[in-house]
């Protein structure tokens, strides 16, 4: 496998700047995971990853090696889409033999079967080889696209959101099976998704993006916990980060239109107005708790419930575990956890 | 509001069934949940309770009345969609305004309506404008605003979530609820997606293959699942379930793993599986706790990160992962062996061939 250096890219379609000077290291056997809303930029970088768009500016490297002049064929990716592009007339297994019996490859029989044995081992389809791919489930097909792409042993993977044609059921079976194969594989992997479970989940590092530029590259702990815009914190945890409208009054910070009045942690540079980020599990309710507030509304789901808090005129959202006891309209007390408070200046970056 | 009642109520297809024979009583103001698969007959119900579908069999009831034969627009119901219907050449206000003009309401009452719906949903400052121009959520508020100022006997809603992003239908799914705690409408709700289901309903009518799985409220769906289907459905990930066989108070699992049974679940294990004793073993993932004492034992196969949560993905057997929810800092290794209990009172057990959950003796349903 192979690193992939992307330096300095900007890419244009007409007058829209779809990929605005981004530059980004992934590194050799690593799973990354390009995150970011529809229209972001996400799928034109794998594109120009694989040489099927030409980049305006900037290089593309791999192993130290400027590729940008090499045709997709010679670039040595292999590419996953959401739709499986398999020959429904062809079994399973001549599915997964067509790209090795390419004229370029000249890869023998004897080592086409046996490739495809081991790869349909991993992807537990040894079972499928013999069946015509039209008569496979959702979840099946997209597990033989993914393995006709692992049996050619490319330099690195490119998936455009090769999970989100699925059910929700396969998807979490396949998020499991895809992290499992690329740890024990070590594959380079760039995977493209807008789902930020699935960036989470399965990523080593995530690249958050919007408008064609980069807005954080991290581990998943790093973007969830440190997001460095409130896009970022937006864009990952469910339930959403709760954002309110601060400003700083006396040495507290108080939010807007509440009754929050929070002591400033002591390191504090923080301008007069500001956003206020607090995940939802970090509102904490218990009875000692110093603020209170009003229950607005309350959304069981099982294993946790989300708890909507009115203070003053804002509203906040707590996660608890399991079933919460309180109904509607009950007065609640609850506590910020002090150490995980996001602060962020009116221009939405992280302070 | 209306109480529905359906009775019998069956829809065929040719020579089969999209709806098999059906029981439902919908409470006057009750939020009531059809959820299932595609193709499983949730949409058909809500259809043939609108009259936009005819019924092959049964008959259906507002408040005690007959209505099974009743044109849709003699039923006094209101419905939403998943896409929004505007008229997009009238602007946000003349779409709400629309069905009262149908029902030649006055011009000042009309006013009076429309300002008062546009208030609840915030959208006043919006009421100017086509619907072409709004946002995603901002359309479906506004037909929403639509179905609402008729104050009809019953809302009947098919998806209206399915076609607004993630960050929409978090924001959607939570007003409409709280209009309903409001307004207390008579609400059918159809949805494939388990977790708006799990968060509206005040009741969830599990469907798939054409018949009810299981009506109950959510805690008891959650908890309680009446079968392996409505086990699997609800939840992400769903109610691990494990094929097992039981003797004299353990089961023992494929691969050598055994489970020492809880000392209330005995008697009823050895009532229901007699000698042959198949069963299969459901837990959810937060019922199961890693512990270096745990009776089971299984490789890591993989570990993720959901944000505020960990889940670790066990290999109990080849094709048999254990789903196991951890604390946030959790970090094992691919091949790690963990040991892991399960918790006593969070249990459950099913028939393998009638797929059905067991029922404790002595437990009240």
């Amino acid at each position: 496998m192979s690193d992939i250096k992307l330096e300095n890219i900007t890419k244009n379609f007409k007058q829209i700047v779809a990929l605005n000077n981004v530059s980004l290291a992934i590194k050799d056997g690593e799973f990354f995971v390009l995150l970011g809303p529809t229209g972001a930029g996400k799928t034109t970088t794998l594109r120009v990853i694989a040489g099927l768009e030409k980049q305006n500016a900037g290089h593309v490297y791999f192993d130290g090696e400027c590729v940008d002049s090499f045709m997709p064929a010679d670039r040595d990716t292999a590419f996953v889409f959401q739709q499986y592009s398999l020959y429904p007339n062809m079994s399973v297994y001549e599915n997964l033999a067509f790209p090795l019996r390419s004229p370029m490859r000249h890869v023998p029989e004897n080592e086409i079967r046996q490739r495809i044995n081991t790869t349909a081992e991993k992807l537990r389809i040894t079972h499928l080889l013999e069946r015509k791919t039209a008569k496979l489930s959702g979840g099946e097909m997209q597990r033989v696209s993914i393995g006709r792409a692992i049996v050619r042993e490319p330099r690195v993977f490119l998936m455009d959101e090769p999970l989100s044609n699925l059910d929700a059921k396969l998807r979490e079976a396949l998020r499991v099976e895809l992290q499992h194969l690329q740890k024990t594989q070590r594959s380079t992997t760039l995977l493209v998704t807008h789902d930020q479970i699935e960036a989470l989940t399965m990523a080593d590092r995530i690249a958050v993006l919007d408008h064609g530029e980069i807005l954080q590259v991290g581990t998943p702990h790093e973007i969830y916990d440190h997001p460095a815009t409130t896009v970022v914190a937006q864009l990952v945890g469910t339930p959403r980060i709760n954002l309110l409208d601060t400003s700083i009054q006396d040495g507290n910070l108080v939010v807007d239109r509440s009754t929050l009045r929070i002591p400033i942690p002591a390191r504090s540079n923080f301008p007069d107005k500001l956003l206020l980020g607090i995940r939802p599990e970090d509102v904490r309710l218990t009875q000692s708790g110093r603020f209170s507030g009003k229950v607005s509304l309350v959304e069981p789901l099982g294993v946790e419930t989300i708890v909507h808090i009115r203070a003053g005129e804002q509203t906040l959202l707590s996660i608890v575990p399991g079933t919460s006891p309180y109904g509607i309209d009950n007065d609640i007390q609850f506590d910020l956890a002090g150490d995980r408070l996001h602060v962020f200046g009116l221009d939405g970056s992280r302070i | 509001m209306a109480t529905i009642e359906l009775k019998q109520v069956a829809k065929k297809f040719g020579d089969s069934y999209a709806v098999q024979p059906l029981d439902l009583t919908i409470h006057d103001g009750e939020f009531v949940v059809l959820l299932g698969p595609s193709g499983c007959g949730k949409t058909t119900t809500l259809r043939m309770i609108s009259g936009l579908e005819a019924v092959t069999d049964g008959n259906i009831l507002f408040d005690g009345h007959d209505v099974t034969w009743l044109h849709p627009s003699e039923r006094d119901i209101a419905f939403v969609f998943q896409f929004f219907a505007l008229y997009s050449h009238l602007s946000a206000r003349d779409n709400i305004a629309f069905p009262l003009q149908a029902q030649g309401e006055s011009r000042d009452a009309i006013k009076k309506r429309v300002a008062d719906v546009a208030k609840m949903l915030k959208i006043e400052h919006v009421l100017n404008s086509r619907p072409g121009s709004l946002s995603g959520g901002d359309q479906q508020r506004v037909a929403l605003a639509r179905a609402l100022v008729r104050r009809p006997a019953a809302f009947l809603m098919d998806e209206p979530l399915g076609a607004l992003d993630a960050e929409f239908r978090e924001t959607m799914r939570a007003e409409i609820k709280r209009l309903h705690i409001d307004q207390h409408a008579t609400t059918v709700y159809v949805t494939h997606d388990q977790i708006e289901a799990m968060a509206m309903g005040d009741r969830i009518v599990v469907m798939s293959n054409a018949v009810v799985q299981q009506a109950a409220t959510p805690a008891d769906v959650y908890h309680n699942p009446a079968n392996l289907f409505v086990a699997r459905f609800i939840g992400s990930p769903g109610m691990n379930l494990i094929p097992a066989q039981y003797a004299d108070g353990i089961v023992h699992f494929e691969g050598g793993n055994t489970y020492t049974i809880p000392d209330d679940w005995k008697a009823t294990l050895s009532r229901e599986l007699g000698s042959d004793g198949r069963v299969v073993v459901g837990f959810r993932p937060e019922a199961a706790m890693v512990s270096e004492t745990g009776e089971m034992a299984a490789p890591t196969y993989a570990n993720d990160l959901h944000g505020s949560y960990t889940m670790l993905h066990l290999e109990l057997l080849k094709d048999q992962i254990v789903h196991v929810r951890a604390s946030r800092g959790t970090d094992y290794k691919i091949g790690d062996r963990l040991r892991f209990d399960v918790d006593p009172h969070m249990v459950r057990f099913f028939h393998p061939d009638t797929e059905m959950a067991l029922i404790k003796q002595g437990h009240l349903q």
